[in-house]
């Protein structure tokens, strides 16, 4: 095989090895929530009602809402993967930077809520807490951890997403080669899977 | 195009550059590999301290040296080392790292520099361990297993302890991520699956398990330390929480993760029986397939750790079942090795001694389990010292002796250099001697009725308990003797070539020490690996 | 090696693919107005699944990539409902 055949034939397998590690690191995601939801699953089976009280105290329309703000922000990402195979970067750029507005609205919106159920004391420790049936308590932990940390993995994808962006524009990212982006997105999308469990779960349930 | 200059081995330093840097941070597999033995070695020793710490203070009924607090504290300290530092690491992280690109013809594994991120994950959460260890009385004393509530309520450095494994797994996470990445994508040519050395196909098994299981016990560790420093309750019973199923999530991992423990350990026997029995291993695709079917059982498994927990008799029933199920890989593998042995021309050198060990071990180890596995008999041996017979005989008499063998296996490959024979032999023959007299009679008095994880016991115990510590100084004289053999040997030991042992893997087949890519041109592999014709 | 076929999805197709997940996410939300008692989860659960099938399959391009990728999942899916299962039947047997 000649030398840029050979190159070639490596740079793919490259890429696809890199993918390749990208979702299996996806896979140790998935089994960290699954813990959650596990758990989720067990004190939802043994505390109907009160997870079923629980539920209606959260906010519907800002749960779709934001449901709809993630799916949104997985369109963007994934077009602008369209967008550097056409070779177009700055179509690219303005889709990863959509993305990243979006996952901000989504943590503003998340600050809401919280903070919502902050003045009307409904957090671990306080005696509105202590007073809750044991279920419901339950069911608020849950909800605090698990949309907590599902939290967490948008901070942590949008500023990777943001590498993305400054790989694009410094050229490392291009049309031949943009397993960093792909990767990138592929992170989005599984904190927008996460989302998209966690929304029938705890905010549409009563 | 061939290089005329000379290739250094991956020991040797360059001119001009800060050795120790050059070494904490290079993304050589070998480097990082012989690391983690270094630190595992040390830890490893820490932990020993404490077992023999613990043996003395149980030579006899009553308080002998030590007062309950401390205690409990020791036992819960010498766990912790031992799995999340010394075992669980051990051979992928040590050998795995050591070995397995040179073994399938790669220059390195498929993501360098996650592996030495991974080397320093652990290194940081080895450190937050080690906090654990400042104050006797804030020893964590509650058991290795963390369980709530008390895990909740202790006013011990518990904390930190379990931050500590939480970190540690993402070690064991990257590492598992990258050997998979790496067997999938970088074989030399020719090696299909099925030509591969069995350690390899050991290693990917257990690859999927660091991968898939590790999670659930981070989150689990994660919501101890939640409760415990926030007050979320998840295993609160006052909140409603249930503690079993804190277990259960336990559970769900550190099965699993005693197959990442033993998994690379018997890969590392089928690995060294051919070469010193010279004849090729027994029913290859079965030693591939079992390692994959044993992973794969072991995920089903965890409840026969929660037998008398409290859960339902029909999921009781049922993990006993899986149980039994998960036994039969473990006897396919162990007739094989027996098997492979026969009309072989069997030469009795360390490591070959090692291996043979491990399988009479590991054969009480498995049987004993049985025991363990059976819901009747359960009932009367959970929580006594026939399980810590049991797990020792497993872990330390099966995984450490093959991680012992597996040193005096590569030692001339990556140093290039010999140990001294004969005392090797007779540190084998007193370590494997102190060995059985320090743990064979754990399943006597865990039979007669001694807990464990008891300060104190009753004065029936009294014999078997002073044979176990006898015991355990007649093992720590043979670790010594293996160390101080081992750690001459590198320093001074006689010159080797290439390959001493006549292997016919991949690894002999390249200098010795190995260079800095491994090989000057990626072999082409046209054999299964273990044809040995001699 | 063979070189794989570097299927692209369209702006197109991705939007049609995002206008079908919010289709069913307003179903999602119409059908929990209805009480369904043991249903419920159930019903929420596989709502849920189906629009994670589509965007792994379409949005992280499952669908596109080498068959080894799918049989990654799904067994990492196995393994996770193996879980959930075998916990479940010590509490619904409790």
């Amino acid at each position: 095989m000649s030398d840029t055949a050979t190159h070639i034939v490596e740079h793919h397998l490259d890429e696809q090895a890199s993918k390749f590690g990208m979702w299996l690191f996806l896979f140790t995601e998935l089994l960290l929530f699954g813990g959650l939801f596990l758990v989720y699953s067990i004190y939802r089976y043994l505390n109907q009602d009160d997870f079923a009280r629980g539920g209606s105290e959260l906010d519907m329309y800002i749960g779709a809402i934001n449901t709809v703000i993630l799916l949104t922000s997985s369109l963007s990402v994934a077009m602008s993967i369209t967008a550097i195979q056409k070779n177009n970067k700055r179509m690219a750029v303005i889709l990863l930077w959509i993305t990243i507005v979006l996952a901000l609205v989504f943590l503003v919106n998340k600050y809401f809520e919280w903070s919502h159920k902050y003045h009307v004391g409904l957090y671990p420790g306080t005696e509105t807490f202590r007073t809750l049936p044991a279920g419901e308590g339950l069911f608020f932990l849950l909800y605090y951890f698990m949309t907590g940390l599902h939290g967490v993995h948008v901070i942590i994808g949008a500023i990777l997403l943001g590498f993305v962006i400054e790989r694009v524009l410094d050229g490392k990212i291009t049309s031949e080669n943009y397993v960093f982006q792909e990767n990138g997105a592929l992170y989005w999308h599984l904190v927008d899977l996460i989302w998209i469990y966690l929304f029938p779960l705890f905010y549409l349930i009563h | 195009m061939s290089e005329v200059t000379h290739h250094k081995s991956f020991l040797e330093n360059s001119e001009g550059k800060n050795v120790v840097l050059s070494w904490l941070f290079s993304t050589d597999h070998k480097r990082i590999g012989l690391i983690y033995l270094y630190l595992i070695g040390i830890f490893f020793i820490v932990a020993v301290f404490f077992g023999f710490l613990m043996r003395l203070e149980l030579i006899a009924p009553g308080k002998d040296i030590m007062d309950p607090q401390l205690y409990n504290g020791l036992f819960t300290v010498h766990g912790v080392i031992m799995i999340f530092l010394f075992i669980i690491p051990g051979i992928p992280a040590v050998f795995g790292n050591l070995m397995l690109p040179i073994m399938i013809g790669a220059k390195d594994v498929a993501f360098p520099r996650l592996n030495l991120l991974s080397l320093w994950i652990y290194i940081i959460g080895a450190m937050l361990a080690l906090t654990t260890l400042m104050g006797a009385d804030k020893l964590p004393d509650t058991g290795w297993t963390f369980y709530a509530p008390y895990s909740i309520k202790s006013n011990t450095y518990v904390m930190q302890a379990v931050l500590a494994a939480f970190i540690l797994g993402f070690s064991s996470i990257l590492t598992g991520l990258n050997f998979i990445t790496t067997i999938h994508w970088l074989r030399a040519p020719g090696m299909s699956w099925f030509k591969m050395p069995l350690f390899s196909w050991a290693l990917y098994a257990t690859a999927w398990i660091q991968l898939l299981a590790t999670p659930v016990v981070g989150i689990t560790l994660l919501m101890i330390a939640a409760e415990r420093y926030l007050g979320i309750g998840l295993f609160d019973p006052s909140l409603g929480g249930d503690p079993i199923l804190y277990q259960h999530l336990f559970w769900i991992y550190s099965h699993p993760a005693v197959y990442i423990m033993v998994l690379p350990a018997m890969g590392i026997v089928s690995e060294i029986l051919p070469v010193f029995a010279r004849r090729r291993i027994f029913g290859y695709n079965a030693m591939a397939v079992t390692s994959l079917a044993i992973a794969f059982i072991g995920y089903l498994v965890w409840g026969h750790h929660m037998f008398t927990s409290g859960m339902s008799g029909p999921a009781r029933i049922i993990f006993s079942f899986l149980t039994f199920l998960v036994a039969v890989p473990s006897a396919i593998k162990v007739f094989n090795w027996v098997t492979t042995l026969y009309k072989g021309s069997i030469d009795l050198k360390p490591p070959m001694l090692y291996v043979l060990a491990f399988i009479f071990n590991f054969m009480i180890g498995g049987l004993t389990g049985l025991v363990n596995g059976a819901l009747a008999t359960d009932v009367h041996v959970h929580d006594t010292y026939f399980i810590v017979g049991h797990f020792h005989y497993v872990m330390f008499g099966g995984t450490g002796f093959s991680f012992f063998a597996a040193m005096y296996y590569w030692f001339p490959k990556i140093y290039g250099r010999m140990y001294d024979i004969k005392w090797a032999n007779i540190g084998f023959w007193i370590i494997f001697v102190g060995f059985n007299i320090l743990y064979f009679p754990m399943f006597i008095v865990g039979m007669m009725g001694m807990p464990r994880r008891y300060y104190d016991y009753l004065p029936e115990f009294h014999w078997p308990n002073i044979v176990s510590t006898v015991g355990s100084w007649i093992l720590i004289v043979g670790i010594v003797i293996m160390l101080v053999n081992i750690i001459r040997g590198s320093m001074k030991g006689p010159k080797v070539g290439q390959n001493p042992w006549r292997g016919l893997t991949l690894e002999w087949q390249t200098q010795t020490p190995p260079i800095t890519e491994n090989f000057e041109q990626i072999p082409s592999v046209t054999e299964r690996p273990y044809e040995y014709k001699d | 090696m063979k070189q794989e076929n570097e299927h692209s999805m369209s702006y197109s197709a991705n939007i049609w693919v995002w206008a079908i997940l919010i289709v069913l996410t307003f179903v999602t939300v119409k059908v929990a107005e209805f009480d369904l008692q043991n249903l419920t989860v159930a019903v929420a659960l596989l709502l849920a699944s189906a629009k994670a099938t589509i965007v792994a399959m379409y949005f992280m391009h499952l669908k596109f990539e080498s068959k080894l990728f799918i049989v990654m999942v799904l067994f990492t899916l196995l393994i996770f409902g193996s879980f959930i299962l075998l916990t479940f039947i010590d509490y619904w047997t409790r």
